[in-house]
Formats: C-alpha cells, sequence, structure tokens
C-alpha cells in the first residue's frame, strides 16, 4: 500500500461511499462526538484562539528553520546512541528498515499506529523482507485482518460499525463472542499480547520530536506505543521531516492541541517519549534505535505558496467537521490522507495526476480553516490548487473551460449581461414547467437529477428597478 | 445615507423579490438607494473553479460600477464575501489594488449592514409563522455574520424561531461544486433537508439565494411543505 488507495476512478469511489449506509451513519455518529469534545475543550480553555495563533507561530518558526532543527535532532538522537538516516523517497525508508530487519533476522515486527508508514508502504516492504507485521493500534489491527486500508488518519476505522468488527474476528481469528465493544477489546488485548512478548523489532512513527533532546514523542489511549517501545529489543521510528519541535515546551502547546483537536481530550491516556537507545549505566532502554526521517516530497513544498500544508500536525479536525467527508467516507478520497488536509496534501505528495478530483471534493464551507488547530489555510490551498489544475497543468475539462470563457465575457459586458438577464427565462423555456425545472439541460443535469431548479424571474430586478425609477411600478 | 445595491446576478436573474425587498427595506430605514447598472456578477463562480484569469474580469468590472458608491450592500453572504477578497486577489496589482480595497471597505451583507453600519436590530416588520435559519457558509465563515441576522429575525413581530440542527454544516451548495460534485451535493442537500424537517418549522430562512435554491429544489423534489424565503422577505413583511 502507499498513498493511493484502490484503482477505481473518482466517480465510483464517491458513489461506492455514498451508497454505504453503514459507513455513513458510523461516520456521521464519530463526527458529532469529536467535534462536540473538540468544542468542549476549546470552550473550557478559554483562550482557544490564542492557543491557535500560538500553534500557527510555533510551526510556522519550526518549518522556516527546519534544517536547523533537524540538524539539531539529528545530532541529539545519535548522541543518545540512535542511527539517524534521511530517507529522501520511500523507496529509501523502506530499504534502509528491510535492512535493519535482514541483519537482525527478524521474523515478527510490531508497530505502533503511523500514518507516514501507511504514506511510504513500509508494511508491504516488511513482509517482502520476509518479516511478520502486526499492527498494534486496535483500529489498524482491525483493518489488517481485514485488509482494509484507514479512512481516518486518527482513528483509521472509523467506518467500521461493531458488528462488522465481530464479523472480522470471526472469520480471521476464531473469534466466538458476542459484539460488545469491551469483549471484542479484550478479545484483541489477548491477541496482541502474545505478539508483543515474541516481536523482534518495534516500529513506531512519531508525533512529535523534540529537537534538544532527540526524545520522540507520541500520543495514544491504548498504550500500545508504550508496549511497541518498551519490550523489543531493536526500535525504528519513522517520522515525516517536518513533524518536529524545538524544545519541550512547543511540544506542551502542540500537543494539548494535537490531543484536545482530535479527540477532545485534554491529554491522551498515553504520552511516551522515548530517545536512543540504553547508554552504560542506564537500566532500560532498547539496544538498538533507528530513527528514519521521511523527505517522499516534501522538501519540495518548503518555500513554496503550500508551506503551510506542512504545518499539520495530524489531528482531523478539519476531517471531523467536514460536510463532504461526512458523505462519502474516507476511502473516496482514493488517498490514506482524506478529508480537506487530504485534498490539499495528495497532490502535493502524491501528483496531481493521481488526485486531480480531490481539490475539487469540497464545496468551500470554510470549516476546516475555522477548526484548524494550527491555522492552516486550508480553504484559500484548495481554490490555489484548483488554480494550478487550470491554470497551469491544463487538466480541466474542456466544456468548462469554454464556459468559463464565455462567463468572463458575459461577467465583463453589462450590456451582453442585461441581455441575457431578460433572455434566461425563455432560454430555460423548453425545459420548465409550473415555474420548476425537474430535468434540466448541461450543467443543471446533475444538479435536477436529486432536485429541483426554480425557473428564472419574470422581470429581471434591473429591469423592474428601471421602471420603478420611470415611476409608480408596483411591487 | 447613500446605498448603491449589489443586486448578485443570482437575484437579478432568479429571484428579482430579494432585490425588491432588499430595497424596500433600505428606504424605510431612511436609505437612499441606487443601482449602479455596470454590476455584474462578483467573479466567484470562476474563481472558486480555479479560472483566476476569468473571475478577474468580472472583478474589474464590479470595481468600475462601484467606484463612486458609498456604500455597496448585498443581499448574499457570500457574494459579498467575493467583493472583500478583492483585496487578496490583486495584491501587488498597481492598477487594482487600490480599487480592490476600497470596495472591499465599503461592502456589507444586508444585515450586517443594517445592525453593524446602521445600528437597527428591529426593522418594524410583521411576520407570522415558525421559522427556522440556515446560517449561509460564506457569511458566517468568511464575514464572520452570525448572531445579525438571528437578532434580527426575532425581532420580528410573529415570528416563532426555532434553531435548526447541526445548522453550521453546509448545504451542499457550494456554487460549482453542485454541478462538479451534484452526487455529494445532492446528499449533503439531503440531510439539510432532514435536518429541516426535524425542526417541524413552516418556513426555512436563510441569506444566500444559492443556498436557498439547494434546499428548497430538494425539498420540494420531495413534496415536503416547508417553504424557503430570504430573510429580507420577513424583514419586508407587514402583517
Amino acid at each position: 500500500m502507499s498513498m493511493k488507495i484502490g484503482h477505481a476512478p473518482y466517480k465510483e469511489r464517491v458513489q461506492e461511499g455514498v451508497e454505504n449506509d453503514f459507513m455513513r451513519q458510523a461516520v456521521a455518529s464519530a463526527q458529532g462526538r469529536f467535534r462536540d469534545g473538540r468544542q468542549k475543550q476549546a470552550d473550557e480553555l478559554g483562550n482557544w484562539e490564542d492557543w491557535r495563533q500560538l500553534g500557527s507561530e510555533i510551526r510556522t518558526h519550526t518549518l522556516e528553520n527546519i534544517d536547523y532543527y533537524l540538524q539539531m535532532l539529528s545530532d541529539n538522537v545519535s548522541k543518545r546512541g540512535g542511527k539517524v538516516f534521511f530517507a529522501q523517497t520511500a523507496e529509501e525508508a523502506n530499504e534502509y528498515v528491510q535492512n535493519v530487519i535482514k541483519k537482525k533476522n527478524a521474523k515478527k515486527v510490531v508497530k505502533s499506529k503511523s500514518m507516514v508508514t501507511e504514506e511510504i508502504g513500509l508494511n508491504e516492504a516488511l513482509q517482502e523482507a520476509g518479516a511478520d507485521v502486526v499492527e498494534s493500534d486496535l483500529g489498524e489491527w482491525i483493518l489488517q485482518l481485514d485488509e482494509d486500508p484507514p479512512s481516518h488518519i486518527v482513528t483509521p476505522a472509523l467506518h467500521k460499525n461493531k458488528e462488522q468488527i465481530r464479523e472480522t474476528f470471526a472469520q480471521k481469528r476464531g473469534y466466538d463472542k458476542s459484539d460488545s465493544p469491551e469483549e471484542l477489546a479484550l478479545f484483541a488485548r489477548e491477541q496482541l499480547r502474545q505478539d508483543f512478548l515474541s516481536a523482534d523489532v518495534g516500529i513506531t512513527g512519531c508525533n512529535f520530536a523534540v529537537a534538544e533532546s532527540g526524545a520522540i514523542t507520541f500520543v495514544t489511549n491504548e498504550g500500545n506505543a508504550r508496549m511497541v517501545t518498551s519490550l523489543p529489543d531493536t526500535q525504528i521510528s519513522v517520522m515525516g521531516m517536518e513533524r518536529l519541535v524545538p524544545t519541550w515546551e512547543e511540544l506542551d502547546v502542540l500537543t494539548s492541541l494535537l490531543t484536545r483537536a482530535a479527540v477532545g481530550q485534554k491529554l491522551t491516556s498515553y504520552v511516551t517519549s522515548i530517545t536512543g537507545t540504553r547508554l552504560e549505566g542506564e537500566t532500560d532502554g532498547p539496544e538498538e534505535y533507528h530513527l528514519v526521517i521521511v523527505d517522499n516530497g516534501r522538501s519540495k513544498i518548503l518555500g513554496t505558496e503550500f508551506q503551510e500544508a506542512l504545518h499539520c500536525i495530524r489531528c482531523a479536525a478539519c476531517i471531523n467537521v467536514c460536510p463532504v467527508y461526512r458523505q462519502v467516507g474516507g476511502h473516496a478520497y482514493g488517498s490514506i490522507y482524506p478529508g480537506p488536509i487530504g485534498a490539499v496534501l495528495s497532490p502535493l505528495l502524491g501528483g496531481y495526476e493521481e488526485h486531480k478530483e480531490l481539490p475539487y471534493a469540497s464545496s468551500l464551507c470554510g470549516a476546516c480553516n475555522e477548526v484548524c488547530p494550527v491555522k492552516i489555510p486550508l480553504h484559500e490551498q484548495l481554490i490555489r490548487h484548483r488554480q494550478i489544475i487550470v491554470e497551469e497543468k491544463g487538466m480541466a475539462p474542456k466544456a468548462e473551460k469554454l464556459a468559463m470563457k464565455g462567463f468572463a465575457a458575459w461577467a465583463s459586458s453589462p450590456a451582453a449581461y442585461k441581455m441575457s438577464a431578460a433572455a434566461a427565462r425563455t432560454a430555460l423555456k423548453p425545459w420548465s414547467k409550473d415555474e420548476n425545472i425537474t430535468n434540466g439541460p448541461g450543467p443543471l443535469k446533475g444538479w435536477t437529477e436529486s432536485r429541483d431548479f426554480p425557473a428564472p424571474a419574470k422581470q429581471s430586478f434591473r429591469s423592474w428597478f428601471k421602471e420603478r425609477q420611470k415611476g409608480g411600478v408596483a411591487k | 445615507m447613500k446605498v448603491s445595491l449589489f443586486i448578485t446576478c443570482l437575484c437579478d436573474i432568479m429571484s428579482s423579490n430579494v432585490g425588491k425587498d432588499t430595497v424596500e427595506i433600505l428606504e424605510r430605514v431612511g436609505c437612499e438607494v441606487d443601482f449602479p447598472e455596470l454590476q455584474t456578477c462578483c467573479g466567484q463562480p470562476a474563481y472558486n473553479s480555479g479560472y483566476l484569469q476569468e473571475s478577474k474580469k468580472a472583478m474589474k468590472q464590479m470595481m468600475k460600477a462601484f467606484k463612486d458608491s458609498e456604500y455597496v450592500v448585498g443581499p448574499s453572504g457570500s457574494c459579498v464575501g467575493m467583493l472583500r477578497e478583492y483585496p487578496e486577489v490583486f495584491k501587488g496589482d498597481p492598477e487594482w489594488e487600490e480599487e480592490a480595497k476600497k470596495l472591499a471597505n465599503k461592502s456589507y451583507e444586508i444585515t450586517q449592514f443594517l445592525v453593524d453600519v446602521l445600528g437597527i436590530v428591529d426593522v418594524g416588520s410583521t411576520f407570522k409563522g415558525k421559522v427556522t435559519y440556515h446560517p449561509s457558509c460564506h457569511m458566517t465563515r468568511i464575514l464572520g455574520i452570525k448572531e445579525q441576522p438571528i437578532e434580527l429575525l426575532k425581532n420580528v413581530q410573529g415570528v416563532d424561531f426555532v434553531e435548526l440542527p447541526i445548522k453550521e454544516d453546509c448545504c451542499g451548495f457550494g456554487g460549482t461544486f453542485a454541478v462538479k460534485n451534484s452526487v455529494i451535493s445532492g446528499e449533503m442537500v439531503e440531510e439539510k433537508s432532514r435536518h429541516v424537517t426535524e425542526t417541524e418549522a413552516e418556513y426555512l430562512v436563510g441569506g444566500d439565494m444559492g443556498c436557498l435554491l439547494n434546499i428548497g429544489g430538494k425539498m420540494q423534489r420531495e413534496g415536503k411543505n416547508v417553504k424557503v424565503a430570504h430573510i429580507t422577505e420577513i424583514l419586508n413583511h407587514q402583517s
């Protein structure tokens, strides 16, 4: 698996999404919980806007000085006995991890949840290297059993309900109990415990790397990252190159923003930081620690008008308020990064060719901008993507280009505009019945498949106003 | 006070009554209303679709049309929101940047103008019925107008106001979004229509004709007996 998920064309993916009632119910109810939770935490904190501003400034500063902080991070991880590898591409990152696995002759790898490893397709690479990979985040574990990609960046199995999960456990692991969440979770715990104990290597992602100390930090609610990092003797962390903070102080701010914005919690049940290997005189820590810092297209975004997209701390608040995501679910986006941030990031990281529909998968309602805890201008970046698709990539449909040329001519000529305003009603007459259009032509076709469109007014406003000025036209 | 009406192309052609109501409300509160005939469309359909060059042609036309206006007032949060974006669009353009700023600074959505500029929260109208209100996205999120329309509505005599569930969610209009992604848009408006029904309101009121055409068209297709009204219709209603 890599960034792109599935092979079906966009329209089919959307159709599949809207027809999946189970998924849509699950998404709507999860969105409800996340929205309420986030709002409650923001209100409770009081000066939420100041916090967002601070978050935004921290991210701006860090990205503006990313070379400096990456060097600092790398130096500090090395000082603590870790090996640091800068991977320019997904392939380089995978190859490095494969080599560690092979050298260790590792048979089993346990992982905690990580979007960047999904992005680079690390699991497939590990299997190629002959290792058995076990995802230990409950949602990821369910998906792994079911061979299903994530549909959300924080709660990856959001699209599944408990009945479906019971079914998966029964089919893949011989589970024979009820679909109560407690029983399901207990079963997963029992199964996973054996994997934790028998794993040769632990692989983690990274929520934030603290440059000043080389500490790689994870937030989880299940404690699985703590199990992954404390049991196997060989540890590997994989991080996107932008996921770092200068010092512990900024970690405090961004973690506070992340957990509140993501799941409406002041703090998750576990916040875990690990630093390098077991050094002389220390009682715990792994024998071997590797930090893989992944570029995979990120440095090309630096210094461009899209740099702020790299500010993302993967909280999914934008996904949770998105009314489009609500109707189609995550898989319809065809990228492991769905929702508004996915629609912005996917074309940047995975290319316009693969993801050209995504910037249009938004009604531009602006809900994403309102909640982003680090104030990424998602709304504006979606529009900017559209401009690039139209004006630089030349990927827009011909009919649309023609229509927009016509629009420009119409809207810059008051005479042409006036004429059309007077003629609109007549022009649409063949399709109008009782002041109503139920099966419209051209661009109205899609609209009128699910709703009516009114016939234009009998008299345009401007003509009414003119008559009124001439004297005495009643309303 | 002299006010130039920015009718918006949608109201001009599709829903001219909204324009008439807007003029009458403004006159009733003492404004002198003119209608600059050079105005066309704010350019948003092209701008939001990625056609920057095409949209600029429309925008320049609008700047010319309202050059001499003191205040520009329109019955749409979304279209006025577009005018307010002009300075960003023409940033660094020596010929147009100043004009863009001027137009943005004097443009107001009608409820915003009544409440924030004129300080009027009661326009002295009467309207009997159970009313719910859909806060359109650009009005609330781009212009930041949240309380003004509600305050005006609640002060209309006879209005029985009910809150719309999940009111902040987009209705699925989104301009060309409703055409380009008509399937998703259709699902969004279906959910919106469901929430309107839950309120048992007789009227769905909003401040943007695009959203209202969308929600109204859906409810009509579903055979629902809920009427759709632009907020100016309620504010200009007597008896």
